[in-house]
């Protein structure tokens, strides 16, 4: 399986720098990022706070243009935003005033237009939110369902158009951890159905685990780039219950704690050491450190 | 529910167990509180919402009447509430009169029409409009056409312009420096310019409105602008970058965009906006009527002024509560069009 996939090269970002022009002079965030990832594949980005994460999914996503080096997805350069590469907000990013129905109607009749007929339209706009279990209150607006069901509309509305990838920035990081639990087996259970490729960006180290095919743990910023790439060879359907027992779960779990609170504590000191012996002006970087 | 239909089935059979018959009871007592509770919210809701307010408006009319009472004006005495219900019918009662004057004034044209035509076929009839003097009710309605025209005209302008300011940074700081420096302006200020720029510009042998009307319009015009077209762009500005992003990931055209996003998430903006210039708009037509002598609510009232008959006064302060009514009354409707309008329902609570 794992070698099926490292055959197929889907997204590849290659030598990425990304430098911010700040009013206290230019604000190198990323330096040298290159990763491929293939088709079918979960990736999650982990990495504290302020070290450019949302950063590279934006790039990704173009919503953000790399100052040098690229990404290409299925060997087209990527040069704007668009529906291919899908994105799942940190706060859902509903349009309020639309039922959760309207709001993936929005996403599905701009992607297929024409292309769909009325009720082929009404089937799929249905079918993507029965998928994330919200056939319920499809005809709800945002203010009327709880956090957890708004990531859920944002997840189909994400789906429905069919991306070659799925991008999503914390997308359960304001959902409390029942709530976070359910979110999860639900992707899981999803990913496994549809095999989508997946850049999830994550603060939480089990939902990383569990999630993920690799985790790609990033350095601290500035000039931030991929520290290490940790595979997860653990089966599929994971249970996070017979998981939490699991040997090679714990060593995993351990590795990335590690690479975040020992390697990357450490790395953080001395480059804070360096920049004051640069005496380089930017500020930003003690305050993100 | 099901302590009841225990009772009305044991009740056919004439048995009653202690324990049903208590529940009964029980149920009983929970139900009158709640429902002596809810009649005393609803009285209390009453008393609040209508006799509370209309205490208020009698005791207003009695300070009102008494504080009239003591002041005498080179007019007569300051006009109480009676004289002001009395000239309130008499203005009613002169408009009545009116249309029957210009109703017989029609019907003696058209005889007139048809005596010259029976004698001379080839007579092309000269229909002449009735041209009586303007009643206070005629006056409300010139009034409302202008304010309305005038707001209208106001929001095509305000409101594309309003949206593309706050889409395009550039236009803001191009704009900017001349809205900051046009909004603290009276539009009265404005007012001379205007009827001079319309005596000038608009002419025609056959005009299709009055110039009068076109100066009390345009000033309103100006009036409604800036408030709509700086809530506006403050309005589509403000827009959340994530939903802005929503967008650009779904690669939807400008326009689809201005309409499905832009509009609707600065629909509450707009709206303030323009609640806020109607209010004014209509302050200010009034004073600009009064000003430039343009026919409407403000000519009335200096009309009667400069009249001074013993009834002035009373007929002014008729003037004075309907233009209060109607203000309050376009508020109103600004708002319910709002609630039917947007989604944002928390920001039409009052
Ligand atoms: N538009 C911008 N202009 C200037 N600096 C920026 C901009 N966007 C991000 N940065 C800087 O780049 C660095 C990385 O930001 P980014 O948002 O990618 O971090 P992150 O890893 O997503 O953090 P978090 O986990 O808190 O979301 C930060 O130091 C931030 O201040
Ligand atoms: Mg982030």
């Amino acid at each position: 399986m794992n070698a099926q996939k490292a055959a197929s090269t889907l997204l590849d970002i290659s030598h990425i720098d990304m430098v911010f022009d700040t009013p206290k002079g230019p604000f190198t965030a990323l330096k040298g990022v290159d990763l491929k990832i293939s088709k079918g594949e979960f990736v999650s980005l982990i990495g504290h706070s302020g070290c450019g994460k949302s950063t590279v999914l934006n790039i990704v996503a173009g919503l953000y243009q790399a100052t040098t080096g690229g990404v290409v997805l299925n060997g087209k350069e990527v040069r704007e935003p668009g529906p291919e590469r899908a994105v799942v907000f940190q706060n859902h990013s509903l349009l309020p005033w639309l039922t959760a129905y309207q709001n993936v109607e929005l996403a599905v009749k701009q992607v297929f237009g024409r292309s769909k007929s009325k009720s082929e339209t009404k089937e799929w706009i249905e079918h993507n939110l029965e998928l994330v279990h919200m056939e319920h209150a499809m005809h709800k607006r945002p203010e009327e369902i709880s956090g957890g069901m708004k990531q859920r509309v944002g997840i189909a509305r994400a789906l429905s158009m069919q991306p070659e990838i799925l991008l999503m920035d914390e997308p359960f990081g304001a959902l409390d951890a029942l709530t976070r639990a359910h979110m999860q087996d639900s992707l899981m259970e999803i990913q496994q159905e549809l095999n989508n490729t997946v850049i999830m960006i994550t603060h939480d180290v089990d939902e990383a685990v569990l999630l993920s095919d690799r985790i790609v743990m990033m350095t601290n910023g500035p000039e931030a780039t991929i520290g290490e790439i940790l595979d997860i060879n653990l089966e599929r359907p994971r249970d996070r219950l017979a998981l939490a027992e699991d040997l090679e779960y714990t060593r995993l779990r351990s590795e990335v704690l590690k690479f975040l609170y020992e390697k990357q504590r450490k790395v953080e000191n001395i480059s804070k050491h360096k920049k004051k012996k640069e005496a380089s002006g930017s500020k930003k970087s003690f305050q993100a450190a | 529910m099901q302590a009841r239909t225990e009772l009305s089935a044991q009740g056919c059979l004439g048995e009653r167990t202690n324990m049903t018959t208590e529940t009964a009871l029980a149920n009983n007592n929970i139900n009158k509180p709640i429902i002596s509770e809810s009649l005393k919210t609803t009285i209390t809701k009453t008393f609040k919402t209508l006799l509370i307010p209309f205490a208020g408006i009698l005791v207003f009319l009695m300070i009102w009447a008494g504080a009239a009472s003591k002041i005498d004006t080179s007019l007569g005495k300051f006009p109480g509430p009676s004289a002001v219900w009395e000239q309130m019918g008499s203005l009613y009662e002169e408009h009545s009169a009116e249309r029957v004057k210009e109703q017989a004034f029609y019907e003696r044209q058209e005889k007139r029409i048809e005596a010259r035509l029976a004698k001379d076929p080839d007579y092309v009839p000269k229909i002449r409009a009735y041209t009586g003097k303007e009643t206070f009710p005629d006056q409300i309605f010139t009034s409302l056409i202008t304010v309305l025209s005038g707001f209208v005209l106001a929001a095509v302008i305000a409101i594309p312009l309003g949206i593309a300011i706050g889409l395009n940074k550039t236009l803001n700081a191009a704009v900017n420096p001349v809205i900051q420096i046009f909004k603290p302006v009276s539009p009265l200020a404005w007012l001379p310019l205007v009827t001079m720029v319309v005596s000038a510009v608009y002419i025609s042998p056959d005009p299709l409105v009055a110039k009068s009307f076109l100066n009390s319009m345009i000033t309103v015009t100006l009036c409604c602008l800036w408030p709509m077209v700086i809530n506006t762009s403050v309005g589509v500005s403000s827009i959340e970058k994530d939903l802005v992003n929503v967008s650009r990931v779904l690669r939807l055209p400008a326009l689809k965009h201005v309409q499905k996003i832009v509009l609707p998430a600065s629909i509450p903006m707009i709206f303030t906006g323009m609640r806020l210039s109607l209010g004014v708009a209509w302050m200010v037509l009034i004073a600009a009527e009064m000003l430039a002598q343009n026919p409407g609510l403000g000519k009335f009232v200096w009309d009667e002024f400069q009249n001074g008959s013993s009834n002035s006064l009373a007929r002014i302060m008729v003037a004075v509560i309907v233009i209060g009514f109607i203000g309050f009354l376009l508020d109103r409707t600004m708002l319910q069009l709002q609630r039917f309008v947007s989604w944002d329902k928390a920001g039409t609570a009052s």
